[in-house]
């Protein structure tokens, strides 16, 4: 599953591209022929309407579905890749560095706020507990990586603003808290692409401006990110890159600018039928020269 | 019978004749319910052929009993439990004198546990020791000792397991066969008995982990089943259902419980007693026990016992982790199977004698229960729970004098297993989450506070 | 090929029992997720008040015709499990409903434990057994048709198309499937969901009891703990046909008792019960939901 970088088509800057994917259900194509690529260092994100396969993608990448077609490539900083399409989900996040975040929040939420950025580093402290025989002999060397584990989830609740609660259970939490969480919770996995599933739905907009920054810092330091977002304000501020879906398939791809003026884009949203589209476009264009006017 | 109480604040005239109202339901209630069962009484006469005769003063009684029970409960019962509860409502704040007590319950009851023993010879002699060493002492702690092993599978894991008794019969069976056709000791087979059980854990775990919930209950039901009938029928080596006899007994470092020169008694001038052996067996499977309870708490501080516990929580939110949900649960299936084993082969060194009798659902379902009563995840819960319902079902056997008031027929045993499953609808239906209902979490930043029973989840595979 | 057919009908007249139980794990599974593990004994009790109604007409009312003798003891212990079910639930598993999951579960075995062991010491450990009730036989062939297999078999259809007639054809039915999709929906829509599931449990019994009659008429005995082992093999059938699901329920029944007869016949009867018990982890390992049930879609 990991191959040299030589043969491959796609350049270094990317970390995921995805070609061809196609996911069936039953009679139902929810990802017909999809190729995008997603560039290291950015924030790439996924808009669309209602129903698209925005979900379904992210079910691609991160292993819960096996697409139908196509095929899904990771490139490591390390030059490793990646065929995600053939892992199963923990290796995806355990091997190929991709950590998610879900639509609906799946906290661990009986497991304390810390407990749960802990559970996130398994599979670090299961090597460094020699697999649980050694940690439970005492050994040093699992007592030293257990408290370098909680500075790392100290780090991450400081910077989700989460340690004041980090000894409350999870499930206590506000609806914002949580998101959050979810997230310090992917960071500890020490992921290369962070898939975020509408990370600002429900948030106030007080929250969703913090959620900005955090992102934003998540990006300058290195991870890069693919969101699903429905929020446009959150998507045009953040994003670097945006990938337009509609019935499964890819009708724009740019920067968010180009995406903001892309009639097809326009249409999608306002639900409109192909022969409308131009009448959409002539109407954008004149409002638009009659501001400038 | 069950009827809702309204939350009017009824005068006293309306409450009694509320009260009188729901009395006769249940009296009529209880009146349908036993007319068959209690008001007849089904046997044979001298030449068996069957007979059936009328018992209606009994069922009057019970009748009765219901009926008033009831009206006192609506009268007396019930403003008292809600004027309590508005008290208690009242009062927030908490007395640290208890904590104290909380604080320090295990090794209060750790030191109880070790002198218990000299204690119970010193009142009653040797022989009079036994009855209360064996059916209350080490009767419970193998309880004890099975509720914490499955503990792990469905107090940690969330995984529901109801054939759990399969390995406490694989870890007998183990002990058995292999002592008498081979000769190994006590002391080899303890562990192997575990290993056994740990590696059928295993091959039982692999196929059935990947189901869900119910069908994982009712497939290790199943599992369990298949090992008791196969020991049953399977006769050439485990003798069917006339068992396994006379198993070597355990030693204590090669020093036999028995009257020859170099027994135990012998050796240390002592009188014969049978007393020794149960003695010693009593601090073995406390031994036992306190390994369990010592490998299940740092287990739980462990990366393998937290995603024991995450996976309870959300499964899907584990793999999205990086964690192998497979061998996370194969993990936690076979260690508890583990200690299963090792319970078993202490069970056949006790008895010196196994059956498939021993190893039937129920007792799966006895020790699910315990779990489940004492609050799952917690071993103090669970030994209370443990001490509670077989301490109590035991003591019954106890309670001769009851003849007095029941009649020279009475005989208490047959009640205990009636109130145990009385016991377990009471207990579930007061405390859903058992005795203990919060969790103590496995790491801390700052303060360490008992997460609530009403986060925590139940685990649907 | 004749000894083939002759254990079908053998196997077909004890599926049918199953199938009878079966009906009352599925509803009750399907309607509140809850493996009613005192159901088993449900049908115990069933056996039981068919056993002490015989009795009691038997000494009374000597030279009743069979045929009415065995109606009326299907009725009561209709009446009397109907009513046992419906306090138990009321007592035992509603206070529990929407809690915890395990916590209904265990009060069901404790229900059971405790139903088993009441009729231990009201009515005695012992086997009861009672004189053979209809004992004509028709030959047809070298086939051996025992007449009471064919009342199994006829009254078992007969109440399962009633039974199906209530489920899809009336307003009742309908209030059940409402619930059992979606309980907070039906609740907002005007059904009354707590008397739905009472009726639940109701009807459940009601079939059970019948199987306990059958039941007691086939073997002619009943004894205290004869509700463990019938009542694990119907919830296996269950769960073979798909849980939640009634046609599966019937169909899961029919296919234990025809394993079970068959194997009996050729193989041997030791191990019958392991086979029943192998097949269900087999179905449930390769196909989770049953062979009817329907698929579950993980929902991430």
């Amino acid at each position: 599953m990991i191959m040299k970088v030589s043969d491959s088509m796609t350049s270094p800057e990317d970390i995921l591209s995805v070609e061809h994917l196609s996911m069936r259900f039953g009679g139902l194509m929810a990802i017909n022929d999809l190729s995008f690529t997603a560039r290291r260092g950015e924030i790439t994100a996924l808009i669309g309407p209602n129903g698209a396969g925005k979900t379904t993608v992210f079910n691609c990448i991160t292993g819960f579905y096996k697409p139908t077609m196509g095929m899904i490539r990771m490139t490591r900083q390390n030059g490793e890749e990646h065929l995600l399409e053939r892992l199963p989900d923990f290796i995806i996040t355990r091997d190929a560095k991709v950590a998610r975040t879900f639509q609906n929040i799946r906290l661990f939420s009986g497991l304390t706020v810390l407990e749960n950025l802990l559970v996130a580093q398994h599979n670090k402290l299961m090597r460094a507990s020699g697999y649980t025989l050694l940690g439970l002999l005492g050994s040093p060397i699992y007592k030293r990586e257990a408290k370098k584990a909680i500075e790392k989830a100290a780090h991450w609740l400081e910077r989700a603003d989460l340690l004041d609660r980090a000894d409350d259970p999870a499930g206590d939490l506000s609806y914002g808290a949580q998101r959050r969480l979810e997230i310090a919770r992917a960071m500890c996995t020490d992921p290369e692409l962070l898939c975020l599933d509408e990370p600002a739905a429900g948030l106030n907009p007080k929250e969703s401006l913090a959620l900005n920054t955090l992102l934003r810092s998540i990006r300058d330091e290195g991870t890069s990110l693919l969101l699903i977002e429905h929020d446009m304000s959150v998507v045009m501020e953040i994003s670097d890159h945006v990938v337009v879906l509609e019935y499964g398939q890819k009708i724009s791809d740019g920067t968010p600018e180009h995406v903001k003026n892309d009639p097809k884009v326009i249409a999608a949203y306002l639900g409109v039928d192909d022969d409308e589209v131009d009448e959409a476009i002539s109407e954008v264009e004149s409002l638009d020269g009659g501001q400038g006017a | 019978m069950a009827n809702t109480v309204l939350d009017t604040p009824a005068t006293e005239g309306s409450l009694v004749g509320k009260a009188i109202k729901e009395a006769l339901f249940t009296g009529v209630m209880t009146l349908g319910l036993f007319l068959l069962y209690i008001g007849f009484r089904t046997d044979q006469d001298i030449s068996n052929t069957p007979i059936v005769y009328g018992r209606p003063g009994l069922l009057a009684i019970f009748v009765a009993i219901a009926a008033v029970g009831r009206f006192l409960m609506v009268v007396f019962v019930q403003p008292l439990l809600k004027a309590r509860k508005e008290a208690k409502a009242a009062a927030v704040v908490q007395d640290r004198e208890a904590t104290f007590f909380k604080k320090h319950i295990l090794k209060f009851a750790l030191v109880a546990l070790i002198f218990y023993p000299p204690v119970i010879v010193s009142l009653y002699g040797f022989q009079g020791s036994l009855k209360f060493v064996d059916n209350f002492g080490i009767q419970i702690l193998i309880y004890v000792m099975l509720a914490w092993g499955l503990n792990i599978v469905v107090g940690l894991a969330g995984l529901l397991d109801l054939g759990y008794v399969a390995f406490y019969a694989v870890g007998a069976y183990s002990y058995a066969l292999l002592s008498s056709y081979y000769g190994l000791s006590f002391w080899v087979l303890l562990p192997i008995s575990g290993i056994l059980a740990a590696f059928w854990g295993m091959i039982l775990g692999f196929p059935v982990l990947r189901l869900r919930g119910d069908y994982l209950a009712i497939v290790t039901l199943a599992f369990g089943e298949i090992i008791r009938l196969v020991l049953i029928n399977w006769t050439d080596v485990t003798k069917g259902t006339f068992g396994v006899s006379s198993i070597p007994k355990a030693t204590l470092f090669g020093i036999p419980f028995d009257a020859s020169p170099n027994g135990f008694a012998k050796m240390f001038g002592l009188p014969m007693s049978s007393a020794y052996y149960k003695i010693f067996l009593f601090y073995l499977i406390l031994v036992l026990c306190l390994i369990t309870a010592y490998v299940t708490i740092r287990l739980r501080r462990m990366p393998v016992g937290r995603a024991w516990e995450a996976l309870r929580e959300d499964e899907i939110a584990c793999r999205s982790l990086g964690i192998n949900t497979v061998t996370t649960k194969l993990t936690a299936f076979s260690i508890g199977a583990m200690f299963g084993g090792f319970a078993g082969s202490f069970f056949a060194a006790r008895q010196g004698f196994v059956s498939p009798e021993s190893f039937v659902f129920m007792e799966s379902a006895v020790i699910l229960a315990i779990v489940v009563l004492g609050g799952m995840g917690s071993l103090t819960g669970i030994a209370v729970a443990a001490i509670v319902m077989t301490g109590g079902t035991e003591l019954l056997r106890e309670m001769e004098f009851l003849k007095h008031f029941f009649g020279p027929d009475f005989t208490p045993e047959l009640y205990r297993m009636l109130l145990f499953g009385l016991a377990m609808v009471v207990v579930m239906i007061l405390k859903p989450r058992g005795f203990v209902g919060s969790r103590e979490p496995s790491a801390f930043l700052r303060e360490k506070k008992a997460v609530s029973g009403s986060f925590t989840k139940e685990g649907h595979g | 090929m004749d000894y083939f057919i002759q254990q079908l009908v053998n196997g077909l007249t004890l599926g049918s029992i199953y199938g009878l139980i079966a009906i009352g794990y599925t509803m009750v599974y399907g309607i509140i997720g809850m493996i009613n593990f005192a159901h088993g004994d449900i049908f115990m009790l069933g056996g039981f008040a068919a056993l002490i109604v015989f009795l009691l007409l038997a000494t009374y009312i000597a030279g009743i015709p069979v045929a009415l003798a065995i109606l009326i003891m299907m009725v009561v212990a209709m009446l009397m499990t109907s009513l046992w079910n419906w306090s138990i639930e009321r007592i035992a598993y509603r206070p529990l409903r929407g809690s915890f999951r395990l916590a209904p579960l265990i009060t069901a075995i404790g229900m059971s434990i405790t139903l088993s062991n009441f009729i231990q010491v009201s009515q005695g450990p012992r086997n009861k057994p009672i004189p053979p009730m209809i004992t004509e036989v028709y030959h047809i062939g070298n086939i051996t048709v025992q007449l009471k297999q064919i009342v199994i078999i006829i009254v078992t259809a007969v109440l399962l198309s009633i039974f199906w007639y209530i489920v899809h054809k009336t307003p009742l039915g309908r209030a059940q499937r409402a619930t059992e999709q979606d309980r907070k929906m039906a609740a907002l829509l005007g059904v009354d969901v707590d008397r739905t599931i009472s009726v639940t449990f109701v009807m459940g019994a009601a079939l059970a009891s019948v199987a306990g009659t059958m039941y007691l008429m086939y073997y002619g005995v009943v004894a205290f703990n004869d509700g463990f082992i019938p009542g694990v093999k119907a919830f296996t059938a269950a769960v073979l046909g798909g849980i939640g699901s009634l046609p599966g329920a019937v169909l899961g029944g029919l296919l234990i008792g025809l394993i079970e007869a068959l194997w009996s016949a050729y193989f041997t009867i030791d191990y019958k019960d392991v086979a029943t018990f192998g097949l269900l982890a087999f179905v449930l390992i390769f196909k989770p939901t049953g062979i009817l049930g329907r698929p579950e879609v993980e929902k991430v």
